[in-house]
């Protein structure tokens, strides 16, 4: 199954992720997002973190997932290749995440993400699928 | 995407206006700065959309404008401009963006091109050594916890108070590169950590160092006000922005309006909207830490002003007096003012949200450094990498129609996976070396993204801005060095 494609976005970048449950397709969305960032062939999972975001709303919580990320990404240099959610109820979901922390003479950087927007983000719980665009 | 098929009267030659019929809830009406060549693009995705829902706002005076590089963004358009009563109206993280401050500065210098030319190489190595880019680039600057909100409070001052730069440089910085009403105790500790290794990075993205070259004079008057006194003149630009912390706070707040919307019985049609009253304690807060991602990027653009005249002068062989290197103006093109205007005859206190639009201020506005008031205050509209960059001033026009407000860029056209298949990151290396313009990137693929073909022909843009009044054409420079972040 595919886990993910891009959309083209003017200025930035977005994708679709889809899931065999919700809670899969928010799972992806971090795989397709990390992908943008880098190529994950070349990351390992030596490091793990565990994740535990609780929101308003399952859109809210979409945002703050993909940006909680981001901020690692940030202050720690983590790529993430694999996110294994073990709780999810839509407002609140626990994710533990593995990946390796960014070396730049053996990990292909593409491009950096600033932040997930809300523009155009979409959870379709029918669906199993999420959409967001990121500012690039 | 879908063309937008939306109502669209042109006003004249340039101005072309989205009835407030348009939409339900629309509180003003739209105004689009274009050609009508422009126009085709513009109408081919969703920006005009996004101007209509901008007009949403409550508070929002006389338009949604969008300046001529408009395009489409997220919740506001990219060049878009709204300015908001602050007695009544609302204040939106997503009107400044996330990348809060990002902005550009120009340096001049006693340089002509055939002295530099020589040397190019040698320079462009030297400023991508001098300066950290890319994703995840950490700082030389190790700031201690405390030293974080003393950058937040006191921006560029703080930079050149710690040996990055020169006193002069605060006077023509916007806001003097130190905005008031700065609090760090808005800024969540999350921003904080993410900014603190960050300070003196370029970044990644469309940010950038240019080594320039003057290419055209048009009012030499006012050229020489600002130092740019001939063509062939080497000049230096820099284009960053708040990095983490900014994107950060941006985010934070975004949160902060969303659960608070309810309370004011605020509704817009995109949550990227998310806004709250300007005097509540949810918008003075976003107000409060926006004003310290300002200041960090303010302080961020300083530190490297500081090792590109390193760069400069130790591959030159000059020292500091010799090559000028005096700055002529630093810019903000994302960020929300409280600026008075006329509105309907009367002075008025309005939030003003840039979002990708420039401060335009005219000669004799009080804001505008001694230096420029009889010319107005230097505008910089930064091309694409391989084409040319303006300076422009401020007009009285734009305090009319545009609450003083201009351009940015050149604005793109193309997504960024759209220019990847146009060329490919070498072959625009290639072109670009053909053309005399030296490159250094540690990204290949980000070069591709920022091919010119990806943006509108910022000779356009500016041409636009010029011929409406909104703002003059002073000079423009082309590129001979660029490193891309």
């Amino acid at each position: 199954m595919r886990r993910y494609r891009l959309i083209e976005h003017t200025a930035d970048t977005g994708l679709v992720a889809y899931g065999k449950s919700l809670a899969e397709a928010y799972a992806n969305a971090a795989y397709g997002m990390f992908s943008i960032i880098a190529d994950l062939r070349r990351v390992s999972e030596v490091e793990s973190r565990t994740i535990e975001v609780n929101e308003r709303d399952k859109e809210s919580l979409l945002f703050a997932w993909l940006n909680h990320l981001i901020y690692l990404f940030d202050v720690e240099s983590l790529l993430f290749k694999r996110c294994d959610v073990t709780l999810f109820d839509g407002k609140s979901l626990v994710a533990t995440c593995y990946g390796e922390k960014c070396d730049p003479s053996r990990h292909h950087i593409r491009i950096g993400i600033k932040s997930a927007t809300y523009h155009m983000l979409t959870v379709d719980p029918e669906k199993n699928l999420v959409k967001v665009i990121f500012d690039v | 995407m879908a063309k937008w098929n939306g109502p669209l009267e042109k006003v004249d030659e340039y101005r072309w206006r989205i009835p407030q019929s348009y939409k339900q809830g629309m509180r003003v009406p739209g105004l689009i700065y274009a050609s009508r060549q422009m126009l085709e693009n513009i109408l081919d995705e969703q920006a005009p959309e996004q101007v209509a829902n901008v007009a949403f706002l409550p508070g929002i005076v006389h338009y949604s404008l969008a300046m001529p590089d408009i395009h489409w963004g997220y919740g506001f358009p990219i060049g878009g401009v709204a300015a908001v009563r602050i007695k009544d109206g609302v204040v939106s993280p997503g009107g400044v963006g996330f990348d809060i401050n990002c902005g550009v500065r120009l340096l001049r210098t006693n340089l002509q091109y055939e002295e530099v030319k020589p040397k190019i190489s040698a320079l462009v190595d030297a400023l991508y050594q001098g300066v950290p880019s890319g994703v995840g680039s950490e700082g030389k600057i190790r700031l201690k916890r405390q030293e974080i909100d003393d950058v937040l409070v006191r921006g560029s001052r703080w930079a050149v108070e710690h040996g990055f730069g020169r006193p002069d440089d605060l006077v023509t910085t916007e806001e003097k590169g130190e905005m008031p009403g700065a609090n760090p105790e808005k800024v969540s500790g999350r921003a904080k950590e993410r900014g603190a290794p960050q300070l003196g990075t370029l970044g990644s993205g469309n940010h950038f160092l240019e080594v320039a070259v003057v290419d055209n004079i048009y009012e030499p008057e006012t050229a020489k006000v600002m130092g740019i006194d001939q063509k062939g003149q080497v000049m230096l630009l820099i284009h960053c922005g708040s990095r983490g912390l900014g994107h950060q706070v941006a985010g934070d707040y975004i949160k902060v309006m969303l659960d608070a919307m309810d309370e004011y019985r605020i509704d817009v049609p995109d949550r990227q909207l998310a806004c709250c009253p300007v005097n509540s304690p949810q918008g003075k807060d976003y107000i409060a830490a926006m004003r310290c991602a300002a200041n960090f990027a303010w302080a961020n653009r300083q530190c490297i002003t500081h090792w590109v005249r390193e760069a400069f002068c130790r591959v030159l062989g000059k020292c500091e007096e010799e090559a000028g290197l005096e700055l002529i103006y630093d810019v903000a093109h994302n960020i929300a003012k409280i600026e008075e205007h006329d509105v309907d005859g009367k002075k008025e206190t309005l939030c003003v949200h840039r979002k990708g639009a420039t401060r335009a201020f005219p000669a004799g506005h009080p804001d505008v450094p001694a230096k420029y008031a009889k010319v107005g205050q230097p505008v910089l509209i930064p091309g694409d990498m391989g084409r040319v960059s303006y300076v422009l001033v401020g007009t009285d026009l734009a305090m009319k129609e545009t609450f003083g407000s201009t351009c940015h860029g050149a604005g793109r056209v193309k997504s960024r996976a759209a220019a990847k298949k146009l060329a490919r990151g070498r072959d625009i290396l290639k072109d670009l070396e053909s053309r005399g313009i030296v490159v250094r990137t540690g990204n290949m693929s980000g070069l591709a993204e920022e091919a010119s073909q990806a943006y509108k022909d910022v000779t356009e843009v500016v041409g636009v801005t010029h011929s409406t009044g909104i703002s003059r054409i002073v000079a423009k420079t082309r590129p001979i060095g660029v490193i891309k972040g």
